[in-house]
């Protein structure tokens, strides 16, 4: 059986006013470095690009019920949300974007967009989707096994939930109740294809009673909701409680990557009837509700951020390439050689 | 030195090293309770316990799935594939993430694990517990994958496997479980991965091979010697990845005659790999075209024990004919 999780009151819930400030700074971070990323996509410094907006809400929401330098990250492309709450700074993500030799993930191999950092405890991931799905499972039987204090998410959209590691993955994590939390952000679609077409239910969440596990949703642009239903997760998996599917109900504002063309399957007014409901829009209204922030406030943090990418970017962009010759390097352990 | 089957190589030294090293532990299909299909685990649970040696749900993508999150934390998994023939769910999982972690992190992150599965026929296996898998892996970088062929190189091969920081696929052909028995040393002894291993030294011509056809190889090689007086040398590779080419070129050098012989579907098998580095390096050294034997290409080794008997062994004595018949060329 999957619930309903609502928004409630930030301080309610356990987070400091300073708290809400950091996950609205970082939910814009995000949101202006995708604008960004767009924007050296199009002047051809960047070949690919995978936005997040519109995500911004449950990837924060989700990612500050972790603790960075304990817990353990396994995000998708789609997560650049999840990894600056995990540490990785603005310039490392252009490091990334323009496949610099010091891509922390890595060391510009990989599409942008498809993180890793054993520094920051996220787990390097592939291109084909919900692989990284049993490697949760995995680390968090490890975790238990090492008798530690860790706790495992994993994200996802609600296409991987087609595969047959999402399946393999939850399976185990239920029969074994281990410390891992799944998180969907649910957004519609999996490039192209709706969520009609891609099950036969409703809710992600209901998916979750196959594998012994509670099933839960929550309105993913409501970040301290997200926050909410994740702390609750992530308690029962510190508990000993096991796992637990979390559903973010979400969507995506821009195309599935810099070289797809949404027109093709969904109609501008749908996209536009989403934007209303955009989740920085929605804290920033929190924000200025409590008095935590007036309008001068949120723009001044607009404009320092705006400041803060601009001068990655050109960190980023004028950092050095990797060498041709070091293509050959670790495929092996080098001690190995 | 203790007599054994490979089986029982497999099994002490599998219990030896988790007894060593807590680390290690063991899943896959029936590893538990029932020790294994082929009882290489068994007793394990109960020595070892439920946590170290995991009764896995059927799913072979999900079992190298979590091996691989359980070596990415400090663990040092065993995954088994109750058969070779059941290895594909996996195959994603092994191609697309073990074998690509440490290069699409440039070194951040490494995989100790081992996968190790009984492949081969000859067994009345029929279609799906008869296929040799290891030409799909030897031709992926990352991956180790090696094949012994006498319990002694079991032994020091999964030694090395378990101790190796990449992941390695360790072969077990199932017709040498039982039939093959030789002398183990009873100290921890390593066979270092990619290095081959001549097992019968001769002057006449090279056969390069592994698995179980070592040692249809060695029986045809002794009759040879018996009957025509052709002397064979025969080089088991042991290791399909890293492949060892520098003692099959050293034999062949000697020999100026070469053979490959592999169980495998002829076509695009490990076998091919060989003959065409031997073609590259060795061709002024030979007198006589280099001689490929791999199994008929059809989809599987049949059941009915005259259809499987014409997959090993297509015309009476081939191997024995082969042979004589290179030496002479």
């Amino acid at each position: 059986m999957s619930t309903q999780v609502t928004a409630a009151s930030h301080a309610a819930i356990g987070l400091a006013d300073a708290d809400l400030l950091s996950m609205h700074r970082t939910m814009l971070l995000a949101r202006l470095i995708d604008e960004a990323a767009l924007r050296q996509n199009r002047m051809g410094r960047a070949p690919f690009v995978v936005p997040v907006s519109g995500h911004e809400g449950c990837q924060i929401g989700t990612a500050w019920a972790m603790r960075p330098g304990i817990d353990v990250w396994l995000p998708y492309y789609r997560d650049l949300g999840v990894v600056l709450r995990a540490g990785m700074t603005t310039t490392e993500v252009f490091l990334g974007l323009f496949s610099k030799a010091d891509d922390p993930s890595s060391s510009g191999r990989q599409m942008p967009n498809h993180w890793g950092s054993k520094r920051l405890g996220i787990i390097s991931h592939s291109s084909p989707i919900a692989t990284q799905v049993p490697h949760a499972a995995g680390i968090a039987y490890a975790i238990v096994y090492r008798g530690e204090d860790a706790v495992v998410a994993c994200w996802f959209g609600e296409g991987a939930t087609s595969e047959g590691d999402w399946h393999e993955g939850l399976n185990f994590a239920g029969i074994h109740k281990l410390p891992v939390v799944f998180v969907c952000e649910n957004n519609e679609y999996a490039i192209s294809v709706p969520q009609a077409k891609q099950m036969a239910v409703h809710d992600v969440a209901t998916r979750a009673e196959g594998y012994g596990m509670p099933g839960v949703v929550v309105d993913g642009n409501d970040v301290i909701a997200c926050y909410a239903a994740m702390k609750e997760a992530h308690d029962r998996a510190r508990n000993g409680d096991g796992p637990t599917l979390l559903e973010c109900k979400t969507y995506r504002f821009l195309p599935h990557t810099s070289d797809d063309d949404d027109k093709t399957y969904r109609t501008r007014e749908e996209v536009a009837e989403h934007k209303h409901k955009d989740p920085i829009d929605r804290s920033a209204a929190y924000l200025i509700r409590h008095g935590l922030a007036d309008h001068d406030a949120l723009q001044a943090m607009h404009d320092e951020l705006k400041a803060e990418v601009e001068t990655a970017i050109q960190e980023a962009w004028d950092a050095p390439d990797p060498l041709p010759e070091t293509a050959t390097r670790h495929v092996f352990a080098e001690d190995e050689r | 030195m203790t007599e054994k089957n490979l089986v029982t190589a497999v099994r002490d030294t599998l219990h030896d090293e988790m007894a060593a090293d807590d680390r290690l532990v063991l899943l896959g299909e029936d590893v538990g309770a029932r020790g294994g299909v082929f009882k290489i685990s068994e007793g394990f649970m109960a020595e070892f316990g439920e946590r170290r040696v995991i009764d896995s749900p059927l799913a072979e993508s999900g079992i190298v799935g979590v091996a691989i999150g359980m070596a990415l934390h400090g663990l040092l998994p065993i995954a088994e594939i109750e058969f070779a023939d059941f290895i594909y769910p996996a195959f994603d999982q092994i191609v697309s993430e073990a074998a690509r972690m440490r290069y699409r992190t440039d070194g951040d992150f490494g995989l100790p694990m081992v996968i190790r599965t009984p492949s081969g026929g000859g067994i009345h296996g029929a279609l799906y517990h008869s296929q040799s898998i290891e030409a799909f892996f030897a031709h992926v970088p990352g991956l180790k994958v090696v094949m012994p062929s006498t319990p002694a190189d079991a032994a020091g091969l999964l030694r090395s496997a378990i101790r190796d920081p990449d992941p390695v696929l360790y072969l077990e052909h199932k017709k040498c479980y039982r039939l093959i028995k030789g002398d183990v040393p009873d100290e921890a002894f390593i066979t270092p991965i990619g290095v081959a291993d001549v097992k019968r030294m001769g002057s006449d011509l090279t056969v390069v091979t592994y698995g179980y056809e070592v040692h249809r190889c060695l029986e045809a090689a002794e009759r040879l010697s018996a009957e025509e007086g052709i002397e064979v040398e025969l080089v088991d590779l042991r290791s399909l990845a890293p492949l060892d080419m520098d003692t099959v070129l050293a034999s062949v050098a000697k020999t100026a005659r070469a053979m490959v012989v592999y169980e495998d579907n002829r076509t695009y098998g490990a076998g091919a790999e060989v003959a065409a580095t031997i073609a590259e390096e060795a061709m002024f050294d030979l007198d006589a075209p280099i001689v490929r034997i791999g199994g008929p290409d059809i989809p599987a080794m049949p059941y009915a024990t005259a259809l499987e008997h014409f997959y090993m062994e297509p015309e009476p004595d081939h191997l024995f004919v082969a042979m004589r018949d290179l030496a002479r060329f």
